[in-house]
């Protein structure tokens, strides 16, 4: 069934196909109509879920994760300053190995005060130990949070599922609804190894002294070194079914390219239209979305960037007193391979400020005008 | 008097608890587990946030209780019981109590916001409290449950507690919940009742219990029943119920209220006070306690 409908609900959709079981959340702008419409499908039984109307994020999560150890299958959604008051709770939910599927709004930190979009929020998460995937498209999201329960609960490790503030949360696309029935072949009932039953009693996430502690992150890590294998799998699956490969990134004409500019979100959407329009002159442009960001998909962007000399990374986010998140991460995967691009890094659309066509255009000229860059970061359409 | 009259046993006997946990000498709290889980039986999941008991239950691999423990972040024994009991619910489990199991920090002060927001919603778990009035765990600090007069590692002699407890069970009351009940460890018979009672009540239930620290209050070991007791008879901590938000009993009337300093001179963080100190503290007991009294139409 074709429907044309906000980013937002395309997350409530995702869930509501997966049969999420339990949902607790919490409103913040822009994520609100996430679970208003999941509040209105319990309520009509279009979702045969219990909703938790939390006090807070923090409980959010909490609630979420007492539902998940007790073997239910969970959702929530938040954004932001809702996203950073869970944080620690996404390290319990990670080191607790329950596989809650949330969704993110990227949503500009305060202060100041701002609802709109960059990735500073799911960027300070990185090292929580959740599986991050960016989306560019309603079709994408709806689609990924089936994927996310599928990844997540094979290997017990939750996913946060993440899309821009307005730019994605607020738009209406046409997306495909997949059919309940060919979503319940693809992604089975969630049945935890253990779970709360005093059937089979155990004392959960006590104290852990530096005798066992290690090996559990030990374990996390091996387990995370497995999920861009399982996505490829689980996304040629979903493609057999659903007709919609899922994969770690996406390689609009990067084979053969001069210049790549590195993206992710809705400005992967808008790079390749710059691409396109870069062609046209006359450069060889290619675009490498990156999808999933953790783990880092290093296989596809070393076998995609190391066949290329120059490489452009947008990031919508800072680390402040280093670069931009993208543009660290891609040096690193790139450090030490036989074959290494000039990488450059440019910082754009900070607090929602807008992404466009020319914005590309000024990355791609700078890029090609030196041989390396000149300055730590390269600022677009900052007032200095 | 007949030979052959036997002690009746008062107490389940079934015990859900084991040796070899990890408490203190003379704890409290230990005593308050084994006697609710006395009342609630197997089919019972605990969720308890960080506070003596995360360390008492014994590190992994082991446990001392025969019933599954979620050990959950400090601030949410309430959301997470919220979770588990939906998460029971969803996977078609009705019949297993669901029990929040918090230290006094962890329920008057980090996670009173999450309390408060499972009371309103008034999700169907119970939520004990074991008050040791300070933060024992992690080494004896004040507070909002510590007592007006009392020395601990953040209020020292120079400048000890000037604040009155918290009244947690008028803020439960508040929320209009099903169920509330003061109980002790001196009485077992009285705290086993009421988790039986609140076993098979829906809703939120609170029970706030009285559990001596020796290792906090400067007392001895072997004093701990004997303080729970005079706590109660000295009409400090009454036991008492609200049912249905407006039935109020009190179960224990004590019609000769012994002296607080009774009370107060077995443990060594009331050592520094002085005689006009000590009648400032049993003015406020008294007071207390008529208020009690009379909320409970007495």
């Amino acid at each position: 069934m074709r429907k044309v409908i906000m980013g937002n609900h395309s997350l409530s959709y995702g869930a509501m196909l997966s049969r999420a079981q339990v949902i607790a959340a919490y409103p913040i702008t822009p994520q609100t109509q996430v679970v208003e419409l999941l509040s209105e499908m319990c309520a009509d039984g279009t979702l045969e879920a219990k909703f938790i109307k939390v006090e807070s994020e923090h409980s959010a999560m909490a609630a979420c994760l007492g539902a998940s150890m007790a073997g239910a299958r969970t959702f929530t959604a938040t954004s932001a300053q809702g996203l950073a008051l869970m944080h620690e709770m996404l390290h319990w939910a990670a080191g607790g190995r329950m596989p809650v599927v949330m969704g993110d709004i990227n949503r500009s930190m305060a202060p100041g005060w701002s609802i709109w979009t960059d990735q500073n929020d799911s960027l300070s998460q990185r090292d929580t130990g959740w599986i991050q995937f960016y989306c560019s498209s309603n079709q994408e999201v709806v689609d990924t949070v089936i994927q996310a329960y599928k990844v997540s609960e094979k290997l017990m490790i939750p996913s946060m599922v993440i899309l821009d503030a307005f730019a994605l949360s607020h738009t209406y696309e046409v997306v495909d609804i997949p059919e309940q029935a060919k979503v319940d072949a693809y992604l089975p009932p969630f049945n935890p190894p253990y779970r709360l039953t005093p059937d089979d009693p155990h004392a959960f996430g006590g104290l852990t002294s530096s005798d066992h502690y290690m090996e559990l992150r030990y374990r996390l890590q091996k387990d995370m070194e497995k999920v861009p294998a399982l996505i490829e799998e689980t996304g040629r699956e979903y493609e057999q079914m659903f007709g919609r490969y899922l994969g770690q990134v996406e390689n609009y004409l990067c084979d053969g390219a001069e210049l790549v500019l590195v993206t992710s979100g809705t400005a992967g959407y808008t790079a390749r239209v710059a691409v396109d329009e870069l062609r046209a002159r006359g450069i060889k442009a290619g675009n490498l979305r990156i999808k999933l960001f953790r783990p880092f998909p290093f296989e596809p962007v070393r076998s995609i960037l190391s066949k290329v000399p120059k490489v452009a990374v947008l990031d919508r986010n800072i680390s402040y007193g280093h670069h931009g998140i993208f543009y660290q991460e891609v040096k690193s995967a790139m450090y030490g391979q036989p074959s290494q691009p000039a990488i450059f890094g440019f910082i754009a659309g900070l607090g929602g400020r807008d992404i466009t066509r020319e914005s590309f255009k000024e990355i791609a000229d700078y890029t090609l005008k030196h041989d390396r860059p000149e300055e730590e970061i390269v600022w677009i359409g900052v007032k200095k | 008097m007949s030979k052959e009259r036997k002690m009746t046993i008062t107490l389940p006997r079934e015990e859900l608890m084991s040796s070899g946990h990890l408490a203190c000498q003379g704890c409290g709290a230990t005593l308050a587990m084994r006697y609710a889980l006395k009342a609630l039986g197997q089919k019972t999941i605990l969720c308890i946030p960080a506070c003596c008991w995360s360390v008492i239950d014994g590190p992994f691999p082991h446990s001392s209780l025969d019933v599954p423990i979620y050990h959950c972040a400090f601030e949410t024994a309430a959301s997470s019981a919220s979770g588990v009991r939906a998460g029971l619910d969803m996977v078609g489990d009705k019949e297993t109590t669901v029990m929040a199991w918090a230290g006094d920090g962890g329920t008057f002060d980090i996670g009173i916001q999450a309390l408060s927001g499972a009371a309103e919603r008034n999700e169907d778990f119970i939520y004990a409290c074991y008050d040791n009035e300070a933060y024992m765990n992690t080494g004896i600090q004040r507070s909002s449950a510590t007592p007006l007069g009392a020395w601990t590692t953040t209020t020292p002699v120079k400048h000890y507690k000037k604040e009155r407890k918290k009244d947690i069970i008028g803020i439960m009351a508040a929320h209009d919940i099903p169920y509330i009940a003061t109980a002790s460890i001196a009485y077992p018979e009285d705290m086993i009742k009421k988790f039986k009672k609140a076993k098979d009540i829906h809703g939120t239930r609170f029970i706030h219990i009285y559990a001596p620290c020796p290792t906090g209050w400067k007392s001895r070991p072997d004093d701990t029943v004997k303080l729970a007791r005079l706590a109660v008879q000295t009409g400090y901590f009454p036991l008492y119920e609200i049912e249905e938000g407006e039935k109020r009993t009190l179960n224990l009337r004590i019609k000769e209220r012994k002296p607080i300093t009774d009370y107060l001179k077995l443990q060594g963080r009331f050592r520094h006070l002085k005689q006009d100190e000590i009648d400032l503290i049993q003015a406020e007991v008294d007071n207390n306690y008529q208020k009690i009294l009379k909320k409970c139409g007495l």
